[in-house]
């Protein structure tokens, strides 16, 4: 808890502090200078507003924005943090405070800054009215940049994390135990690692069997329909009397099953129950009975194993 | 002789038409067992989602065949009287926003319609009908224009008398005249500007019209009971600790992390009248995927709630997962049944949750009896502690990655579980899915709502229509879906001694409740409802959307 015996010396504190030594807040840095131009928002506009009232306003002046958030770096950054979301000495998030979000212009805000919380550790903080404001309008230009619901808005310097964790032999003696069947270090594998340079991007790849691509999701996403395009060609017989119906799988449930045969033409078949005979060949079968297998480790050996085949 | 039975029926009828011709629903009528009409959400308050229609039934059920489709039109602008099989033109407008704000993907049924006395209520997000039962006859259309929120789904309307309501996106609760329907007040639910965004469906109990809150933000779930005449707020529950001494306060990291700790009751619960206990479930806590609220449970997220009607207090609470770290709500609409456990009859509620797991449970003092893991491919729990489940932190999203099952959409996600009692089987779609959960940001004050994490679909392990024994927990049976999709909307059960559900390939389906073997079908889309179904004229009904299109089945 900050009790300041008095605004002017909690505001030298805080500010000389900050001059001095802007704590690093790892792995975001402090925040870099002021920027005229922010990162994009969400396009937005007449026809086309944000989903939430963040995200709804219209875009702040942009010298008021850098003024505020020269004023924030000085008397804020402190106890809420460079990036807002709570600093050190405990300043609450203001990304997510109720007070912030209900704010239109500051007139929620400047009560606060003047001592109304001060008995629970917000020292008041003499700073000019237009300052507030200007404070106000920086902080929520940084919630509108949310890029959608339920999601903070992006750090200014993307974080690089080394996925690259895992153990190499081990996880070529995986390899050879449980993929070689299929898979080659010198043949399909040769140079994986120069085609997909990105870890994170070709572990995504092996595991799917080539299901998930190497782009990969967008962050926070459910993943994909689970009658996505299949990359791989799965194809099916079906056993008639007589005759058998060769082709690539269309689609099959519990009435139906749908080929292409070899010259193009689609052939459907009525199902009922276990008649008549329909085998299946999926080529990411085996991948998906890995599944239930891998341990996180085993993921992550064999990750960095094909790491190395450049 | 005949002639006095004639005048007796017609003595017990005439109330019965009385109603129908201008008193909607009786709200006593809601703590009958579930016959001709389909009054709320989940038909009754047991939350079974069992019909005691047999017209339908495993001898007649090919026979079902299509009564009338009808598509809806959302929006104002079918004013012109040439809505999609609707007809009426007659769009009445309300709302406090613009109206403008792009639906986000969120138009079609994905609630579940009432039908009462002939007249279908139907509700997509913004957006109320009532329809006739009979032919598809659109008889009036009310559309909210918006002020935004997110418009993922509304999962339907409650009626009291003869007025309806809907929660909106932007967090209002709408009451309308169920006859006419006109607009009678509109009361707010939720703070939008803290990213609330509304989509359960209410529920009437007595006077009280009770609705959940939606958000994934960084705030308190709460539930609201709001007076059925006048909209005034009765109590208000939150499913977090909100002030220095409320009990769970201890399993947060501070007041200020439970304060935001989410828990939200995205889904309508079930009603006991002989304790008077309105039960329902919670969801996941915030942040969602990261560190930032301790190393404690979170109470009261992820868990089921009993309260007093009346007052809006808590009896009892049972947390299926503490702590959880993959967005997997235990918000499912729970069912209540009345069973056997250990030689005993007992007041029971179950529960199907989106991690994987099955729970039986005492309803009258939440007393644990059954925890079995109905996902097959589940696998993110170290132990399980006085029957909740206690997860593995080794499947936490974690820099290098986890392989965990199922992925953040759960086993099961909103789609409604059935029960029927001539079977003793509780009825749940499983999928089986695996993603691979990466930490990107471990910043040590966690993050916010669903951020910091990424996740990649690799893989499924298969997908079912399961049945459980809700004594014991283990599987019935399992009925594969071949297609590798996965259920679609949610299920009804019926004394027909059938299962209707979407395969989520583009069939809706009966299925024979005691062995999952699919005995009817019909290629009508992705269904994205739990169907529903309804007597009229002495005929049984079947209704089930597909996005904005209705099609509904009849025996003759």
């Amino acid at each position: 808890m900050l009790k300041a015996s008095t605004a002017l010396a909690a505001a030298l504190f805080v500010s000389t502090f900050v001059m001095q030594a802007i704590p690093p807040a790892p792995p975001r840095p402090p925040s870099a200078p002021p920027s005229q131009t922010p990162p994009a928002a969400p396009a937005q506009g007449p026809g086309n507003p944000g989903v939430f009232p963040a995200q709804q306003r219209p875009p702040g002046d942009p010298a008021v924005i850098a003024r505020g958030r020269t004023l924030y770096g000085l008397s804020c950054s402190f106890c809420h943090g460079p990036d807002l979301r709570g600093g050190q000495l405990n300043g609450p998030n203001l990304l997510r405070s109720q007070l912030v979000l209900g704010d239109q212009a500051g007139e929620l805000i400047l009560p606060i800054v003047r001592g109304a919380r001060a008995e629970k550790g917000m020292p008041p903080i003499p700073m000019p009215d237009e300052d507030v404001k200007a404070v106000a309008e920086y902080i929520h230009s940084v919630a509108a940049l949310s890029p959608r619901q339920g999601m903070p808005p992006p750090g200014e310097t993307p974080v690089v994390l080394d996925v690259l964790v895992g153990d190499a032999a081990a996880g070529r003696t995986y390899f050879e135990a449980r993929c070689a069947t299929c898979h080659s270090a010198t043949g399909d594998m040769q140079g994986i690692a120069a085609r997909i340079p990105d870890p994170k991007a070709l572990q995504n790849l092996w595991v799917s069997g080539g299901a998930a691509g190497g782009r990969g999701r967008s962050a926070g996403g459910r993943g994909a329909a689970p009658n996505a395009p299949n990359p791989r060609v799965v194809t099916a017989t079906v056993t008639l009397p007589g005759e058998k119906v060769e082709g690539r799988l269309l689609r099959i449930d519990d009435f139906l099953v749908t080929l292409v045969q070899a010259d193009g033409t689609i052939r459907s078949i009525r199902r009922n129950g276990a008649l008549p005979k329909v085998e299946v060949r999926d080529p990411l079968e085996p991948h998906r009975m890995l599944l239930s297998v891998y341990t996180d480790k085993d993921m992550h050996d064999v990750t960095a194993y094909l790491a190395t085949l450049k | 002789m005949t002639r006095n039975r004639l005048l007796l029926l017609t003595l017990l009828l005439c109330p019965l038409t009385l109603w129908g011709q201008g008193r909607g629903l009786d709200p006593a009528k809601l703590l009958n067992p579930l016959s001709d009409d389909w009054p709320t959400y989940s038909g009754d308050y047991t939350g079974r989602r069992y019909s005691a229609l047999t017209q339908a039934n495993r001898l007649t059920v090919k026979n079902l065949t299509l009564a009338w489709t009808m598509g809806l039109t959302p929006g104002a602008g079918n004013t012109d009287g040439r809505g999609r099989g609707g007809n009426a033109g007659n769009v009445i407008v309300g709302g406090e926003g613009t109206g403008d704000f792009g639906a986000g993907g969120g138009s079609g049924v994905k609630g579940t319609p009432l039908m009462v006395d002939g007249t279908l209520y139907v509700s997509t997000p913004d957006n109320a009908w009532a329809i006739d039962a009979r032919d598809g006859r659109e008889l009036w259309h009310y559309f909210w224009k918006t002020r935004g929120g997110t418009h993922i789904a509304n999962r339907g309307m409650a009626i009291w008398n003869n007025y309806l309501y809907m929660a909106t996106p932007d967090n209002y609760l709408v009451s309308l005249d169920a006859r006419t329907g006109k607009e009678r007040w509109h009361k707010v639910v939720a703070d939008f500007n803290q990213q609330y965004f509304t989509t359960s469906a209410p529920i009437v109990v007595g006077n009280h019209v009770i609705v959940g809150t939606g958000n994934d933000l960084d705030s308190p779930g709460f539930l609201l009971s709001f007076d059925a005449e006048t909209g005034e707020e009765q109590w208000k529950f939150y499913t977090v600790p909100m002030n220095p001494g409320d009990p769970g306060l201890d399993t947060w990291a501070s007041l200020e992390a439970a304060r935001h700790g989410g828990g939200m009751p995205w889904l309508p619960g079930v009603y006991d009248p002989e304790t008077k206990l309105y039960i329902f479930g919670t969801g996941n806590p915030i942040p969602a995927y990261t560190v930032g609220r301790g190393e404690g449970d979170n109470l009261f997220t992820c868990a089921l709630i009993a309260l007093n009607v009346e007052t809006g207090k808590m009896a009892w609470y049972f947390q299926t997962s503490p702590h959880d770290m993959h967005d997997w709500d235990s918000a499912q609409t729970p069912i209540l049944i009345d069973g056997m456990i250990k030689g005993r009859k007992r007041k029971l509620v179950s529960t199907a949750a989106r991690n994987g797991y099955f729970f039986t449970l005492d309803r009258v003092t939440g007393e644990h009896f059954v925890t079995s893991k109905y996902g097959s491919a589940t696998n993110w729990a170290k132990s399980v502690d006085k029957g909740s489940v206690r997860r593995d932190p080794g499947k936490d999203p974690t820099v290098p990655g986890s392989i965990v099952s199922p992925p953040a959409g759960g086993t099961v996600n909103w789609e409604p579980p059935a029960y029927s009692p001539d079977t003793g089987l509780f009825y749940v779609s499983e999928r089986n899915g695996y993603s691979i959960f990466y930490l990107t940001d471990p910043d040590p004050r966690g993050s916010m709502g669903l951020g910091g994490k990424e996740e990649i679909n690799v893989g499924n392990g298969g997908n079912f229509l399961t049945a459980i024994d809700y004594k014991t927990g283990k599987i019935a049976w399992r009925h594969r879906y071949p297609s590798g999709a996965g259920g679609g909307g949610g299920l009804l059960a019926t004394a027909g001694k059938l299962v209707f559900a979407g395969d989520g390939g583009g069939n809706f389906v009966a299925h024979d409740a005691a062995t999952g073997k699919p005995l009817w079908h019909s290629r009508i889309g992705q269904v994205t409802n739990a169907p529903i179904t309804y007597r009229l004229d002495g005929r049984q009904y079947v209704l089930v959307a597909v996005g904005d299109q209705l099609f509904t089945f009849v025996m003759y």
